[in-house]
């Protein structure tokens, strides 16, 4: 019978908890960067964050989990840019500040997080996201609430949301015209080796396809689980096909795996090519730049870049995270990122998503990595193409380069060959 | 059951439960949509934690698959809502990974009662069928537990390379109506948080009623001494399918209905780490009380809420900090701190214990 008082206690306790959760993460949600963010002008236009002084941004990437190590850097950008814009005095004379969330590696947070951002905070912009599926969660959300996300990874494409801004490449400004170059320059026998997940799944449906159009030979394709680490096996499947370039789209810890047993089976980037689509300056520095010295990428954006905008842009970035740290292509795009939404928003006169939107068609800016320009169709932008081979002390030398920006193709409607792929869009 | 007299402690309980059933139904009032949202997902999670209890709390079964049966309820609802953004169109990620007709087995999750059923069933004749194979050839205790694991990388495996039926590692998502009224709306949001904090309560009372039962009795007799209820005359294995089937069937509900309140379902969700982290809840809530495991889910995951938004560097560290504490200093879960605190029955629980390590090692070990 006492039992029973416990547990009456405990209900109260469950309800009071109820209503302390909700009212205190209410008053706690905007801690710790934006403390002291609550200047009381109350003209709050068009139900964005324009409040006085101060525009709040969103800044939502994996702090924690397996995707953490990738993400913190782009984060670091990401917070550069604000800081250095806020420097220069802000945007339309405002003082950004950025509202971090951790979006942990998992989709469905990407998902709370996001709804949160918008929500609670009413954050002007988003900057955030990694993996595919972490856009993919959030993408409902951001159309739902008519929020704005800038995503800075490149991705498989077949995807233009209204909400969205893609400063990482699609497929036509990495996968395509890397192929392209493969076949003219190294052979026409390509393997194809990724994780099993969306992004080396859908790149490889198109490099198929594309195979097929340019003359190209499938010599095998296979897929490993994200975080595959034994590849005896593939390996000397690959050595049996004998193929003249392997497509890599392999991501993660994988790589490391897939490129040291590919050393110690005696295979060099001399005996064999591989091109890789997910390896940049910070993977060579987990893998270890003897190991994948020769071996190529295919990028938008390398450390090495010759334009005066990177130059000031490696120096800051070490000067502020340390000597070691390198910068690669989806650092770069989340930098440019925070710019480029900056610029909206100061052509536009407002923080207001479809000012903004309308401003940034057409708007360019010189990036790191070279003039980029918003498309307005489809909210990607253009961006060169760049092939380069990895150096022994890790950084890449450029072997190839489109010069100029190329333009987003997402649908890959520019190409007949990609018809199947983009049916019905 | 016999007719019992209005005692003060009787007088409490039903106030206890009068404030939480107030608390839940006024929530709407004092919470904005996202903080609604965001207690509708945790009333989901306390109707598997609801479940899990019923067969570890007990039973003396140690699921660690629970993440599967979720998932598949969760699945099926994905399906149906998936059906009905598409509006009669092939799903955008079959298209992208090249199908050209909608699989058969997807043609009847047009329907939502067909969703629904299959996002019960379905769980609960998988729990049904392992169950089956398992109990019957009294496998138990730590093996039984590695088992589930094992149906969790299966399953897991599954869903993530079938990108072409399932979504892959991406899931599902993109939403946009139900029953044709969008799933945004406020109105929508509401009631589908009523529909959770009611089912919650259902699914307590069904629990409960379970508990209470001839059957309930025989389920904690099945976890104190296999054997002797054995001896007894009844068929533990029979006991066991049936509860972890019921178990199986509420994880599923509770998948349903995380999929409406959240928009998406990926195979992460069904993976080991979210299937631990179920039990945890019921652990730190407090094993063997339904009230202890609902509100473990619900703190719990309140908690990682408000910590991850506030600290979004450190909030990891204060979740472990947080299970180290209860792990180490209230081994009954927070029930069993509230209970030491109204009522310091020392001797008693010291005897429960003791009758609890003879009888049931797993399961003490299990607790950590």
């Amino acid at each position: 019978m006492r039992k029973r008082v416990w547990s009456s206690v405990l209900l109260l306790v469950l309800s009071l908890s109820l209503i302390l959760a909700g009212c205190g993460s209410n008053n706690g949600g905007t801690a710790p960067a934006s403390s002291g963010a609550e200047t009381a002008s109350g003209t709050s236009s068009s139900g964005s964050s324009d409040n006085g002084s101060e525009i709040k941004v969103g800044i939502l990437h994996s702090l924690s989990g397996t995707m953490a190590i990738s993400e913190k850097s782009v984060h670091d950008a990401e917070l550069m840019a604000i800081e250095e814009i806020n420097a220069k005095g802000g945007v339309l004379g405002k003082k950004l500040v950025p509202v971090i969330e951790d979006g942990a590696s998992d989709w469905p947070t990407f998902a709370e997080k996001a709804r949160k951002l918008i929500s609670e905070d009413k954050v002007a912009t988003v900057f955030g996201g990694w993996t595919s599926a972490s856009r993919k969660a959030m993408l409902p959300v951001f159309e739902e609430m008519n929020g704005l996300l800038w995503y800075p990874v490149q991705y498989e494409g077949l995807e233009s949301s209204p909400n969205i801004f893609y400063t990482g490449a699609t497929t036509n400004q990495q996968i395509v015209p890397a192929v392209t170059w493969l076949l003219e320059n190294r052979g026409k026998k390509c393997y194809l080796l990724g994780s099993d997940y969306v992004f080396p799944r859908t790149a490889n449906k198109i490099i198929k396809e594309q195979l097929k159009a340019e003359g190209g030979e499938l010599a095998g394709e296979e897929y490993t689980p994200l975080g595959h680490t034994d590849y005896s096996t593939i390996i000397s499947k690959i050595q049996q096909a004998d193929p003249d370039v392997v497509f890599n789209t392999l991501n993660g810890d994988s790589n490391v795996a897939f490129f040291k047993q590919l050393r110690d089976a005696g295979i060099t980037a001399q005996d064999m090519t591989t091109l890789s689509v997910s390896v940049a300056e910070e993977e060579i520095r987990g893998i270890g730049a003897d190991v994948l010295e020769g071996h190529l990428a295919a990028w938008n954006y390398y450390q090495t870049t010759d334009t005066p905008e990177n130059k000031t842009f490696v120096e800051n970035y070490k000067a502020k995270y340390g000597a070691d740290r390198v910068t690669a292509d989806p650092i770069e795009a989340g930098y440019t990122a925070v710019y480029l939404w900056a610029a909206a928003v100061e052509k536009a006169g407002s923080t207001d998503i479809a000012a903004v939107k309308e401003a940034a068609k057409g708007l360019e800016w010189s990036a790191p990595e070279g003039k980029v320009t918003i498309d307005g169709e489809n909210q990607h932008i253009y961006k060169p193409v760049r092939i380069g081979e990895v150096q022994a002390d890790g950084q890449f030398k450029e072997l190839w380069s489109t010069g100029e920006a190329v333009k987003p193709d997402p649908y890959l409607k520019g190409y007949d060959w990609a018809a199947s792929l983009s049916s019905g869009r | 059951m016999q007719l019992r007299t209005l005692t003060p402690q009787r007088i409490y309980i039903l106030i206890g439960y009068a404030v939480a059933a107030t608390a839940l139904f006024c929530a709407p009032l004092y919470l904005n949509d996202f903080r609604l949202n965001l207690l509708a997902k945790f009333l989901a999670f306390a109707i598997v934690a609801l479940g899990l209890d019923l067969i570890w709390g007990y039973t003396g079964i140690l699921s660690l698959g629970h993440g599967v049966f979720f998932g598949l309820g969760a699945y099926a609802m994905a399906m149906y809502l998936k059906l009905e953004a598409s509006g009669g169109r092939l799903p955008d990620f079959m298209e992208w990974s090249g199908l050209a007709s909608l699989p058969l087995f997807w043609k009847p999750f047009e329907s939502f009662g067909f969703a629904v059923a299959a996002g019960l069933l379905i769980p609960a004749l998988l729990a049904l069928f392992l169950g089956y194979f398992t109990f019957r050839n009294r496998i138990k205790g730590v093996y039984f537990t590695i088992l589930t694991q094992a149906l969790v990388i299966i399953t897991t495996t599954l869903f993530i390379g079938q990108q072409a039926l399932t979504g892959g590692t991406n899931g599902l998502t993109g939403f946009s109506t139900l029953f044709g009224t969008p799933l945004a709306g406020e109105g929508m949001k509401h009631t589908l948080y009523y529909v959770t904090a009611v089912l919650l309560i259902a699914a307590f009372v069904l629990c409960r009623f379970i508990v209470k039962s001839r059957f309930g009795k025989v389920l904690r007799a099945v976890r104190d001494g296999e054997n002797r209820a054995r001896f007894i005359g009844y068929n533990p294995a029979v006991y066991q399918m049936v509860v972890f089937s019921i178990s199986g069937a509420l994880a599923g509900l509770a998948g349903m209905l995380f999929v409406l309140h959240v928009g998406i379902i990926s195979p992460s969700m069904m993976g080991i780490v979210p299937s631990i982290e179920m039990v945890l809840w019921v652990a730190i809530g407090g094993r063997g009380t339904l009230v202890g495991a609902a509100l473990g889910a619900i703190l719990m995951n309140a908690a990682k809420s408000v910590f991850s938004e506030n600290y979004p560097d450190a909030w990891l560290f204060f979740l472990g900090l947080l299970f180290v504490i209860v792990v180490v200093f209230l081994p009954k879960g927070l029930v069993g701190l509230f209970s030491r605190i109204t009522f310091r029955k020392r001797e008693e629980s010291e005897e429960h214990e003791a009758a609890a390590a003879i009888s049931h090692p797993a399961v003490r070990a299990g607790n950590g």
